[in-house]
């Protein structure tokens, strides 16, 4: 990882692309428990609306500070939820290196999340900035830490597949 | 034209489809609801704690900014600049000790007075405005204000009655519960429903739905119809307050009445199960309490996640959702997070409300092709307007629809009230 900040080796850039690619991939294929394994075996995930993020207002849409409370966001999602039949679309930008800190690095990327409806009707859902903290766990590259700043905070109907 | 003819039966318990998508219905509440005789609530006197702060928010389509002036009076003022009709404060919030029109800088104080006009006297003589020209008459339109425990309320009626009348004593009574110690902003949630409001303003008084739409309630006894519980109105009906109370029945017995029902009751379980702990704060058992406030309020309590939700009508066919995640300032920090890990629950990605905003959205959709037909509105039976002690019911619909005749001018001779 460093190593790729310094631009010094390809193949660390390239992992960090293809982590991002994948997670989208992933969610886009309803893949979800392949998307959970992205995240790291102590991790975070928050969804929270810029204007309470620029209020330094705590709450959030999608408030996980643990793994288990994400694996119960699934859970829910699969047996338990109603919503909008649809299909996601993720277009996530490239990843941009911010800083590290500890043993884990700092990398923000854009995204852009279309919905398309049963009757093949798309609508741009949501735009926004992924937050993340990265760290290698098991060989790989693992989100720690991932927080999703939401540009688009009116909600279009609703939120229930993740962002 | 809208008549009283709309109305099939006279207690409310058929709604022609036409009501949430006619545009003369959608300019008559605005006249006469939204800035007629009822009270809207503005937003809490803790989200403008400082002097010069303020807020900007709306009573139907109408843009609004609330502040608090120099003496630490709140004023709620209509957002509109008196020379060209433009928006005077376009932020969501902030402080100022005055408002300016950009347009052409028109000034105004935090108590909506004219303060100033560029060019008044036009220069060198030539131009501006007549001397006679009347600053006092030209200021931002005020609205009334009134608080119960911090919740402000506001109205453009000359008419109403006073806020704690309108509400009635039970609406009071919650509002002084909820809010009984100073809150603090936990944050905000924003949803935009391709639905028209009054179908969102009925599911808030619809009990029978909750724990058929909403599985997750049911599951972990978070909200099952075999609670102790039911609904209470003020005594014209057009508020409600949906409660139950925590652990009064047991998950065999839910079992069983969801079971005759062919409802699953009973199939997930959770890695982290704080998130549907109920801790009681109170001396009462009130694990659900939803309070419903005609037109366009609704103080919400699930377990311990508390919140004010403001239905704002974005034309006929789209309703915002603003919420204010709410809890106590005096709060513990273990309590402020239990309250942060709850907003899970509520709002447009929340594990039990997400399901509002679809439910409604396809009720909108498929009304709209055929407004002679009707819905039907008998649980808990038809006839006479009344509270409840049990779940399985929609009666406070037609309390709402009562009051919605009444008001619009299209009430049938004879009606329920």
């Amino acid at each position: 990882m460093t190593e790729g900040a310094s631009g010094s080796s390809a193949g660390a850039c390239f992992a960090l692309y293809d982590l991002f690619a994948t997670y989208g991939a992933l969610i886009d294929a309803a893949e979800y428990d392949a998307w959970l394994a992205l995240f790291a075996t102590t991790c975070t995930y928050h969804i929270v609306p810029l204007e309470n993020h620029e209020r330094g207002l705590p709450a959030g849409l999608v408030y996980c500070d643990s793994r288990g409370m994400l694996e119960d966001r699934i859970h829910a999602l699969r047996e338990a939820n109603k919503y909008n039949i649809h299909t996601d679309r993720h277009l996530i930008g490239l990843p941009r290196l911010i800083g590290a800190a500890d043993d884990a690095t700092l990398v923000e990327a854009p995204f852009a999340v279309y919905q398309t409806d049963q009757e093949g009707e798309t609508r741009l859902f949501a735009t926004g900035l992924y937050r993340d903290r990265i760290v290698v766990e098991a060989g790989g590259l693992k989100f720690r830490d991932k927080l999703v700043l939401l540009d688009t905070f009116a909600v279009p109907s609703l939120l229930a597949t993740p962002l | 034209m809208l008549t009283a003819a709309i109305w099939p039966r006279l207690d409310y318990s058929r709604v022609p489809y036409r009501i949430y998508h006619d545009p003369e219905a959608y300019q008559r509440e605005q006249e006469r609801i939204f800035r007629g005789p009822t009270w809207n609530f503005l937003g809490l006197e803790a989200e403008v704690p400082n002097l010069g702060d303020f807020r900007t928010t709306y009573v139907g389509d109408t843009p609004i900014i609330v502040n608090r002036d120099a003496s630490g009076t709140l004023h709620a003022l209509v957002n509109r600049c008196a020379h060209r009709g433009a928006m005077v404060r376009r932020e969501m919030s902030g402080n100022a000790g005055e408002h300016t029109c950009i347009y052409h800088q028109w000034c105004y104080g935090l108590d909506g007075r004219l303060h100033s006009i560029p060019f008044r006297r036009g220069i060198r003589g030539k131009g501006g405005l007549d001397p006679g020209f009347d600053m006092a008459a030209h200021g931002l339109r005020k609205l009334r204000v009134a608080s119960v425990n911090g919740a402000l309320f506001g109205t453009l009626s000359d008419d109403v009655e006073p806020l704690e009348d309108y509400l009635g004593a039970p609406v009071v009574a919650q509002l002084r519960r909820l809010l009984e110690r100073p809150v603090t902003i936990l944050g905000y949630n924003r949803q935009r429903i391709r639905a028209n409001w009054k179908l969102y303003a009925e599911n808030t008084r619809d009990n029978y739905h909750a724990s058929l739409l909403h599985e997750f309630l049911v599951t972990f006894g978070l909200d099952r119809s075999t609670q102790v519980g039911g609904v209470k109105m003020d005594g014209r009906h057009r508020h409600n307050i949906t409660w139950a109370e925590a652990e009064s029945d047991t998950a065999e017995l839910a079992q069983e009445a969801y079971g005759a029902a062919r409802v699953r009751s009973n199939y997930l379980s959770l890695r982290e199960p704080e998130l549907v702990r109920f801790r009681r704060e109170r001396a009462d058992l009130l694990n659900i309490a939803i309070t419903s406030v005609f037109p366009s309020a609704v103080f919400v309590q699930i377990s311990n996640s508390l919140a004010v939700r403001q239905i704002r009508p974005r034309g006929i066919d789209e309703v915002e959702i603003f919420q204010t995640m709410l809890g106590y300032a005096d709060d513990p920090p273990d309590l402020t997070l239990h309250r942060l890990r709850q907003a899970n629950l509520v709002g447009p990605a929340g594990l039990v409300s997400m399901e509002d905003g679809e439910a409604i959205e396809i009720a909108h959709r498929a009304s709209k092709p055929d407004c002679d037909s009707t819905t039907v509105i008998e649980l808990g039976g038809a006839g006479v307007i009344s509270d409840r002690d049990y779940r399985v019911t929609d009666v406070p619909l037609r309390g709402f629809w009562s009051y919605y005749a009444e008001l619009l001018g299209i009430e049938p001779a004879g009606a329920v009230r």
